[in-house]
């Protein structure tokens, strides 16, 4: 039958490659199953009644359909006050923290670049040593720090201790770098001093890797657990990262509130990714992969 | 004006990573006195103490949970990555479709990642509570199911990094070993994987270093006590250590990641010589 149906060679390749396609898009799609198949079961407890949710794990197959739908917990999640504070604070946070990050980072990156300073290299190894200092290590003391000077619950408190990054600097240190020599010189023949060379073109023509650090920097920060979970003991100073934990642990049957935030605290992120993708992506990859 | 473009990220650096170490230091040979009646003066404890510190079961046994979970999540990323990659590594309609799930959880936090793995992993509630070898009242198999979800939250990251590193082979590359007759399966081990392995390399270092400063899933998911890495210990949120031996155990993790930098830094200078 298949040796009739397939006369000559090139009929033949043809259909293997139509097979090889439907096996590439089989295999896609079994991969993207079992990467959304977590969040799905998050929508199915949110949106389920608890306590008859509960009762259906009893029984063979329970648990992985809705029982008895209450998808009206979404609403409830984004009309309640705490839900909305944790999300202003943490976009508070993250932005502050962003623009610290973008202006110390250029600020330094710049004078990496295109000044030359007595110790240049000795305070570019003060920069690469903060790579064996992350908070993970430092906390404890930083916490310490925090506190005597009276940051702890404080805006300063969560945002200033991020507001210099290695990465950025070299990220942007990199691009600068990269900026055409005749733009120099072309900058000093009409008497750029130097602010005025930064912001009228390093930084205009270094943008799409500005913008991407910027971006990844804000991932970073609103992503943050460690410290916000102990730079700050008061609700009213909780991210939502912190305060997702404090939903995760309420009773089994209000448990559907805390599945519900936290799908809709990753909405925000899930969007950018989705808008600036390509954006994101180089910024991820601007250490793995060169040229 | 190079002081001035500095001053910014040196005061930072100064007063939140470097300042720090020496806290570190301070708060691990001094304890703090808070004696109401006496000045409250702080008391010497001795260099000893860091040492019996870092020789505590307390600090031993958390280090090895932190070294079993990146022997867990590691690789597993890695070839979760890599399958993820070679899937959407071609040009069908549809595909920008597929990268972005698999790049999503990019975008979620590990707070997410967490309470989204409580779905399945809670012990009264969760999905797969009567699966045995993930279970998250027994030591062992409750690091399995942490690194569960840590590879689950990694995943993104992995698939982007070696997404890039796939497109950047030159097409004419890939021609011509089609051309030479390799197999698929050959092609890509004798061909693919040495091109790739720059980020294969980035990536195992990434993924080393979220091992070992992995918290939130330990506090989130809470697995049984034997489960708890070294920066759970340190991080104390149950309040068990004192602050002198929880700044020692600090000073440990310091030496544990300059060790894995340092390995990193040779292992990354040797592979710009060869390209060069």
């Amino acid at each position: 039958m298949a040796s009739e149906a397939l006369p000559d060679p090139q009929q033949r390749r043809e259909v293997r490659r139509r097979w090889a396609t439907v096996g590439s898009y089989a295999l896609l799609t079994l991969l993207a199953l079992v990467i959304l198949f977590p969040v799905y079961t998050t929508l199915v407890r949110a949106g389920s009644e608890p306590v008859p949710y509960l009762k259906s794990l009893k029984s063979d197959g329970g648990g992985l359909l809705p029982v008895g739908s209450d998808w009206g917990v979404f609403g409830r999640v984004l009309a309640n006050d705490d839900f909305v504070r944790a999300m202003g604070l943490s976009a508070l946070v993250s932005l502050l923290i962003v623009a610290g990050q973008g202006v110390t980072s250029i600020l330094a990156g710049y004078a990496f670049a295109f000044l030359d300073f007595p110790l240049k290299r000795v305070a570019f190894g003060v920069v690469v040593g903060t790579l064996l200092l992350p908070i993970e290590v430092t906390l404890i003391a930083n916490i310490e720090t925090v506190r005597d000077l009276g940051w702890f619950n404080t805006l300063q408190g969560l945002s200033l201790p991020f507001m210099a990054w290695a990465f950025g600097i070299f990220l942007i240190r990199q691009a600068f770098l990269g900026v055409p020599r005749e733009l120099q010189d072309a900058a000093l023949l009409d008497g750029f001093g130097h602010l005025r060379f930064m912001f009228r073109v390093a930084v205009p023509v270094s943008r799409p890797i500005i913008g991407s650090f910027l971006l990844i920097a804000f991932l970073g920060a609103w992503n943050q657990y460690l410290w916000p979970r102990f730079a700050a003991d008061q609700e009213q100073w909780q991210t939502i990262q912190v305060t997702l934990r404090s939903l995760s642990q309420r009773e089994l049957t209000e448990l559907n509130f805390g599945f519900a935030a936290a799908v809709l605290s990753a909405v925000p992120l899930i969007l950018l990714l989705v808008v600036f993708q390509r954006q994101i992506i180089r910024g991820l990859t601007a250490g793995a992969v060169k040229g | 004006m190079a002081a001035a473009f500095l001053a910014p990220v040196l005061v930072i650096f100064g007063a939140f990573a470097y300042y720090p170490l020496g806290r570190l230091v301070y708060l691990a040979l001094y304890r703090r006195n808070d004696n109401a009646f006496l000045q409250s003066s702080d008391e010497w404890v001795g260099w000893s103490s860091i040492t019996d510190t870092l020789g505590s079961e307390r600090f031993t046994s958390g280090l090895w949970v932190s070294i079993q979970f990146m022997l867990l999540t590691v690789p597993l990323g890695i070839v979760l990555g890599v399958l993820l990659a070679v899937a959407a590594d071609r040009r069908l309609k549809g595909i920008r479709f597929f990268q972005t799930i698999f790049s999503s959880t990019v975008a979620t936090s590990v707070a997410v990642a967490s309470v989204v793995f409580l779905t399945l992993l809670q012990p009264e509630a969760g999905l797969w509570r009567n699966v045995e070898w993930l279970s998250l009242n027994q030591p062992a198999s409750a690091l399995r199911a942490v690194s569960l979800a840590a590879v689950w939250q990694n995943a993104g990251l992995t698939f982007v990094i070696v997404l890039a590193a796939l497109q950047a082979v030159p097409d004419e590359v890939r021609e011509a070993s089609r051309l030479d007759g390799f197999g698929s399966v050959s092609r890509f081990f004798r061909i693919t994987v040495p091109l790739i392995s720059p980020a294969l390399l980035f990536l195992a270092v990434v993924l080393v270093v979220h091992a070992l400063q992995a918290y939130a899933q330990f506090e989130i998911l809470r697995p049984a006590e034997d489960a708890q890495p070294l920066l759970y210990k340190i991080a104390d949120p149950e309040g068990v250590s004192s602050l002198t031996s929880r700044a020692a155990m600090s000073l440990g993790l310091f030496v544990v990641t300059l060790v894995v930098s340092l390995t990193q830094f040779t292992l990354l200078d040797r592979r710009v010589h060869y390209g060069e």
